[in-house]
């Protein structure tokens, strides 16, 4: 059968695009929920970093990983800071809902 | 189908299944405990693509600290999670349009280009000395300032982090240092100059 050929490049690709479409239409899905848009994100982070290391892989070069690296190292920064907002939201609002950030209009 | 190309699609499916339970998931813990399986089963893939060390720091960095990090936040806010579900429903059509256009866009230019050609055939060959050394010798040379910047990166959000979640509690009793360095003896003893009493006579 064609479809369950080998993996090739193109087969990560794919899996990779998947991931990605899933955490996008899962952002559309719980647009209330920040903490669920946070994971959707990370999520997203993963397929990116998927495609990186497919590239890297088969194209036998390093400099793919070493990408994923940063990438990891940013990621891991950003959902900090943002866990931390949030929290913080949540004590001064007291819900995660994001209709009620409108309040940041002052 | 040889061993490895079934555990390709083994984990692949596995990785799709956990991330659409993600996004779908009623109670947030479990979105999150699905997410460890994603990252699981992502770091097999990438063990798979012969990225070893970025496998482990998946595992390490990502199950072991970000997603405990954000068990804890799930379960410190008391939340009522229902609110949030409300319009779930009524959200899935749009939802469902923007991913499966994604994902066509993706399939079309993934077909029409010359990737799915030029990719062909196996992964190449593991680097000498492992996959850790060669990432390693890479890292501290030709990418050592970006290294540095990332650690940067990582002091900022440390304080960040830090400076937004702190807060000073009135409840609690703690001493002041620069107080107590500062104190003279004449603050703590007061030395009253009291005539003595006479002899009675």
């Amino acid at each position: 059968m064609e479809l369950l050929s080998a993996p090739t490049l193109s087969h990560y690709l794919v899996l990779g695009a998947i991931l990605f479409a899933i955490s996008m239409g899962g952002i559309f899905l719980n647009r209330k929920n920040v903490i669920i848009l946070l994971m959707a994100i990370e999520l997203m982070l993963l397929a990116v970093n998927l495609n990186f290391i497919a590239f890297s892989s088969y194209l036998d070069d390093m400099a793919g990983q070493v990408f994923v690296f940063f990438i990891l190292t940013v990621a891991a920064a950003e959902s900090a800071i943002g866990l931390a907002i949030l929290v913080l939201l949540f004590r001064n609002v007291g819900s995660i809902d994001v209709e009620d950030m409108g309040k940041l209009k002052g | 189908m040889t061993f490895p190309t079934f555990l390709f699609y083994a984990f692949a499916a596995i990785l799709v299944f956990a991330a659409l339970r993600v996004v779908t998931a009623r109670n947030p813990v479990h979105a999150v405990l699905w997410l460890v399986l994603a990252f699981f089963t992502a770091a097999a893939h990438w063990l798979m693509l012969r990225a070893e060390f970025l496998a482990i720091v998946l595992v390490l960095v990502y199950v072991g600290a970000v997603m405990v990090l954000f068990l804890f936040v799930v379960m410190m806010l008391d939340i009522n999670f229902d609110n949030l579900r409300k319009q779930f429903r009524s959200y899935l059509p749009v939802a469902a349009t923007v991913g499966a256009l994604v994902l066509i866009e993706m399939a079309l230019t993934l077909m029409g280009s010359r990737l799915a050609v030029s990719g062909g055939g196996t992964a190449g060959p593991a680097a000498a000395g492992g996959n850790t050394r060669a990432l390693g010798a890479l890292v501290y040379t030709e990418y050592v300032y970006p290294f540095e910047i990332a650690a940067v990166i990582l002091l900022v959000a440390i304080i960040a982090a830090i400076a937004l979640t702190h807060r000073k509690r009135r409840e609690t009793k703690y001493q002041n240092p620069g107080e107590q360095v500062k104190a003279r003896p004449g603050d703590r003893l007061r030395i009253l100059n009291i005539p003595s009493e006479k002899k009675p006579h």
